[in-house]
């Protein structure tokens, strides 16, 4: 079963990357862009005995860090 | 003196920590691999190097923070023992939950390598008795993910209770209140990201390194 967990920056965190991001793309003529927060997916294939469970503690113990991440299972109740 | 040097797949300071406590402690530290599962009895003080522990991978510090070592690492520290994080080390440390905080890519994205000031924000530690309070050295910094990020409410904690314990006189890599090392709440764990162990020698252009080495030798010898 494919599992796909989505980590990303907490607000108020600043990202060095998505500023730089935002602005090659600025510099590239795109206009209208507000903001840039880069992120990551993570994509887990596991048997269909792995709970939602497991996974959040996955993601707890190694996959983000939650000092400055939140991260989202998709399709997690 | 009894002491160890953990080498992560990716450390590559972990020999230049090695020579530095040789020469200051005038022993053989242990070397440690991290999949061991048992620390060498009675260590006196134990050092995490910088490097690339799993090239970086996820995010700096994160897969060495799980090695079998660790397990052993947090129970020593929780006794009370001396462990020192440097770059590398510091990441392990913050990735294990030894120290608050996370250590984020630079700022400006670069790169840093250079001789760095630091003020001495704290003289009182079992690493810094040997400094005075206010006093500004000079200690290398190269790293990538040095930007010390912590919540307001913690920094304002660790400010108030005088953990932090170096700080960059100059913006170095965006780090928050421009923190370059911090102590747990027990002062027996302290994570930095310039490296100490490259100023050991008059010929690595200082040595202000080594008075941090000095200090806790000093401060074990006292308590021995």
């Amino acid at each position: 079963m494919k599992k796909r967990i989505f980590v990303t920056l907490k607000p108020g965190v600043l990202d060095p990357q998505g500023r730089a991001v935002h602005h090659a793309l600025d510099g590239m003529g795109f206009d209208g862009v507000n903001d840039v927060r880069i992120g990551r997916l993570i994509e887990l294939d596991v048997a269909d005995t792995v709970t939602d469970e497991a996974l959040g503690e996955m993601c707890e113990k190694l996959l983000a860090n939650t000092v400055i991440e939140n991260y989202r299972i998709e399709g997690a109740e | 003196m009894n002491t160890a040097v953990i080498t992560f797949p990716g450390s590559n300071c972990d020999r230049d920590m090695l020579v530095a406590i040789r020469d200051v402690f005038g022993s053989e530290p242990h070397q440690v691999w991290h999949r061991e599962t048992v620390l060498p009895e009675k260590l006196d003080f134990i050092a995490l190097p910088g490097g690339f522990s799993y090239g970086d991978y996820l995010r700096a510090g994160a897969m060495a923070a799980n090695s079998p070592i660790m397990r052993e690492i947090l129970r020593e520290a929780e006794r009370g023992v001396p462990v020192l994080g440097v770059c590398n080390g510091f990441q392990v440390l913050a990735e294990a939950r030894l120290l608050p905080g996370a250590l984020m890519r630079n700022a400006n994205q670069r790169f840093v390598c250079r001789d760095a000031a630091l003020r001495v924000e704290n003289a009182d530690t079992r690493f810094t008795a040997g400094f005075s309070k206010g006093e500004t050295i000079t200690i290398p910094v190269a790293h990538h993910d040095g930007n010390y990020f912590a919540d307001e409410a913690t920094l304002d904690r660790l400010e108030g209770d005088g953990r932090v314990v170096f700080r960059y006189l100059h913006a170095t890599n965006g780090s928050r209140r421009d923190i370059a090392g911090i102590v747990n709440d027990g002062g027996n764990v302290l994570g930095m990201m310039p490296h100490p162990e490259r100023a050991i020698d008059a010929a690595h252009g200082g040595t202000d390194g080594r008075r941090l080495f000095a200090s806790v030798m000093e401060s074990l010898a006292a308590t021995a």
